[in-house]
C-alpha cells in the first residue's frame, strides 16, 4: 500500500518546465534562476485585445514563458437561441458574430440552410453575393491592417485611411441593404433587395478607385523599416502546427499552404472568376499583414469580373419561403472563406420549422487556438502585435 | 538606404494631410444637430404601424394575426387581440390588435417583421432621435406613439411606399369589382328565387 501511494506520488510529478505548461494549473510564481516569473493578466479591458479578451501571460522578464487566452466575456447564446427559433429568426443574429463583416456571415448562413432545404439561388442574387462579400473582404482586411499597425503604437493614421474607405464601402451597404453594419441582407434562395443600376455605377466607380488606396496603403506601410524591424520573424506559425490546429483563411496562407476554399469548394459562383491565391513564405507577422494587402488587391479583381458579368433577372426564387418552411430530417454544413477564414455552418433537421442542432465554426476562434504557440519566447510587447495579426473579432469567438 | 521608407511613408501623409484642407470631398464633417445629412432611402431603425386615413384608430392596417410576434427573432413585439371587429381597408370585418407594444430598448431593426406581415401593416421608421430619460416605459412604444400616417410612410421610403400603395389599390379594386359581382349574383339569385318563388304562390291562387 504505501508502495502504491509513493508510486503515485511520483507519477504526479511533474519536472519543472511541464509545471509551467499545464494550462489548467494554478500558477506558481516562483524563482526561476535569478528572475522572478511575473503573472500578467492582459485584458479583458486592454486596448490591444480587441474587445474582450484576457490572456493571462506568465513572464520571465520581458520574455513570455506561457499564455494562456482566456474568452468567453462577450458570449451571448448564439447556438442555443437559434435551436429555439425558426431558421429565418437566426439570420440577423448570423451579423453579430463577426460584426465588421456582417455579409459573409449571412452568406455561410444562407449556404447552410439552402443546402439543408435544396434551394437554388437565381445567377443575379449569386453576382450581388460576390459582390457584397467582396467588398466586405476590402472592408475587413483594410481596417484589420490598420488596426495591427495601430497596436504597434501608430496611433491614427493607417487606420483612419483604411477607415476612410471602409467608410465609402459602408455607404454602399446601406443604400442597399438599410443598414451599415447589421445588413441582414441575404435570404433562403436569394437576397433581400436587388440592387438598383446607380447604386451598381456607383459601386464601379469605388472599385475603380480602390486600387489607388492599396498603392498608397503599401507606400505608407510596406517598406517602413520600423514596421519591418517589429514584425519580421516575429509569432512565426509552422505550416505543419497551423495546418493541425485548424487554422483557416489569411493565417493559414500566411504560412505558406495554399488552401482558400473559394478555389477548393468553388461555393456559389466562384469558379468563374480569375484570380489568384497569395501565399506567404516567413510565416510572421509580417507575412499575414501582407497577405491581407494582396489578397485585398485580388478582392478589387474579382469585383471588377463580378461588376462587369452581372446579369439581369430576380434576385430572389419565387418559389423561395422565407418563413413555415420544415425541412426535411438530415443535415447540412455550408461553408466558405470569410475574410477571416473558414466560417461553417452546421444544421441539423428534425423535420421542425427550428434546427434541431445549430453549430457555428468561427474562424476566429480556431485561429487563436494556436496563440499561446506563436507567443512563446517572444517579448511581450510582441504579444499584442502577434494577436493583432490573427485578427479577431470577439463577437465571433465568444458568440 | 535605412529610413527611405520612412520618408515614402511620410510623404504619403504630408499629401493626405494638405489634401485634406482642398479636397471638398474630403470634408466630411457634418455639424450635426444644426446640419444634418439626407437620409439614404433604404436606411431603417425601429418598426412603426401604417395607418389609413386620418383617423390612427380606425385606419390601422395591422389585424393583430401575431405573425410579427411569432417571428420577432429578439421577441420584442407584444400583442394583444380585440374582441370586436372593425371593417378594413377593402371592408372585410377584421380583428384589430386592442394593444401593440414594441420595446424598443430589446428591438434589433433587424426588419423581418416587415417581410414576414401579410397585411403591409408594420414598416421601419428612421427616426432615430429617441433618447428618454425613462429607460423603461419610455422606451416601450404602445400603439398609439407606434401608429403613423402612409403619408409619412410615403415621405420616408417614397419607392417602396408607391409599390405597396398600387398592389392595395389593385386589392382594393378587385376587392370591389368582387364585391359588385356578387351583389349582382346575389341580385341575379334573389331575382331568380323569387321568380321560382311565385309560380306556386300564382298556382297556388
Amino acid at each position: 500500500m504505501s508502495q502504491l501511494q509513493s508510486h503515485s506520488a511520483t507519477a504526479h510529478e511533474k519536472p519543472e518546465s511541464q509545471k509551467l505548461e499545464g494550462w489548467n494549473q494554478p500558477m506558481e510564481l516562483q524563482p526561476d534562476g535569478e528572475a522572478e516569473i511575473l503573472e500578467v493578466a492582459m485584458g479583458p479591458h486592454h486596448p490591444s485585445t480587441h474587445g474582450v479578451f484576457r490572456m493571462d501571460v506568465a513572464l520571465d522578464g520581458e520574455r513570455v514563458i506561457r499564455l494562456k487566452p482566456v474568452f468567453g466575456y462577450l458570449h451571448r447564446n448564439h447556438e442555443k437561441l437559434g435551436e429555439g427559433q425558426s431558421y429565418l429568426a437566426s439570420m440577423p443574429y448570423t451579423d453579430r458574430l463577426d460584426y465588421i463583416c456582417s455579409l459573409t456571415n449571412n452568406w455561410a448562413y444562407a449556404l447552410a440552410v439552402e443546402k439543408l432545404t435544396g434551394q437554388a439561388v437565381p445567377e443575379r442574387a449569386e453576382y450581388l453575393r460576390v459582390i457584397v462579400g467582396e467588398l466586405t473582404r476590402v472592408q475587413n482586411h483594410a481596417s484589420s491592417i490598420g488596426f495591427l499597425i495601430q497596436d504597434m503604437g501608430a496611433s491614427g493614421t493607417p487606420l483612419m485611411y483604411a477607415f476612410r474607405e471602409r467608410e465609402k464601402i459602408l455607404d454602399l451597404f446601406e443604400e442597399l441593404t438599410g443598414a451599415r453594419m447589421m445588413c441582414n441582407y441575404m435570404r433562403f434562395g436569394g437576397c433581400r433587395v436587388d440592387a438598383t443600376q446607380s447604386w451598381l455605377d456607383r459601386t464601379r466607380k469605388l472599385v475603380g478607385e480602390l486600387p489607388a488606396f492599396a498603392d498608397e496603403f503599401e507606400t505608407l506601410l510596406c517598406t517602413n523599416e520600423i514596421l519591418m524591424a517589429r514584425t519580421q520573424g516575429v509569432g512565426i506559425l509552422k505550416p505543419e502546427l497551423a495546418v493541425n490546429a485548424g487554422v483557416t483563411g489569411p493565417m493559414l496562407r500566411a504560412s505558406g499552404v495554399n488552401y482558400d476554399i473559394r478555389k477548393v469548394d468553388h461555393y456559389g459562383i466562384y469558379d468563374r472568376f480569375n484570380f489568384q491565391v497569395p501565399l506567404g513564405d516567413h510565416w510572421d507577422v509580417y507575412d499575414r499583414f501582407m497577405i491581407r494587402l494582396l489578397e485585398l488587391r485580388e478582392s478589387l479583381k474579382i469585383l471588377e469580373q463580378a461588376l462587369k458579368e452581372i446579369p439581369e433577372g430576380p434576385v430572389m426564387d419565387p418559389k423561395a419561403k422565407i418563413r413555415g418552411f420544415r425541412p426535411k430530417p438530415g443535415e447540412a454544413y455550408g461553408r466558405i472563406e470569410a475574410p477571416k477564414g473558414e466560417l461553417g455552418f452546421y444544421l441539423i433537421s428534425d423535420g421542425s420549422p427550428n434546427p434541431y442542432r445549430y453549430r457555428v465554426r468561427p474562424p476566429s476562434l480556431v485561429n487563436l487556438t494556436i496563440l499561446e504557440d506563436m507567443c512563446l519566447g517572444n517579448n511581450v510587447a510582441d504579444v499584442v502585435l502577434i494577436l493583432g495579426s490573427v485578427d479577431i473579432v470577439l463577437g465571433e469567438v465568444d458568440r | 538606404m535605412l529610413g527611405e521608407g520612412l520618408l515614402k511613408g511620410l510623404a504619403v501623409t504630408a499629401k493626405n494631410f494638405a489634401a485634406s484642407y482642398v479636397s471638398a470631398e474630403r470634408l466630411t464633417t457634418v455639424q450635426y444637430p444644426e446640419e444634418r445629412i439626407a437620409p439614404i432611402e433604404a436606411t431603417r431603425d425601429f418598426p412603426f404601424l401604417v395607418y389609413d386615413g386620418e383617423d390612427w384608430e380606425a385606419g390601422l392596417r395591422c389585424v393583430a394575426c401575431q405573425i410579427c410576434e411569432k417571428e420577432c427573432p429578439p421577441k420584442c413585439i407584444y400583442i394583444e387581440k380585440s374582441k370586436d371587429k372593425k371593417p378594413d381597408f377593402v371592408g372585410k370585418m377584421q380583428i384589430y390588435p386592442a394593444r401593440f407594444d414594441i420595446d424598443i430598448s430589446v428591438c434589433m431593426s433587424c426588419q423581418i417583421c416587415v417581410e414576414v406581415c401579410p397585411f403591409e401593416a408594420i414598416k421601419m421608421d428612421t427616426e432615430f432621435e429617441l433618447s428618454t430619460t425613462d429607460r423603461f416605459g419610455g422606451l416601450l412604444h404602445d400603439r398609439r406613439a407606434l401608429a403613423k400616417s402612409n403619408g409619412h410612410y410615403r415621405k420616408i421610403h417614397p419607392t417602396e411606399a408607391g409599390e405597396v400603395d398600387a398592389r392595395r389599390a389593385g386589392e382594393k379594386a378587385k376587392a370591389e369589382a368582387k364585391a359588385k359581382l356578387d351583389a349582382e349574383a346575389a341580385a341575379a339569385k334573389a331575382a331568380a328565387a323569387a321568380k321560382t318563388a311565385e309560380p306556386p304562390a300564382g298556382a297556388g291562387d
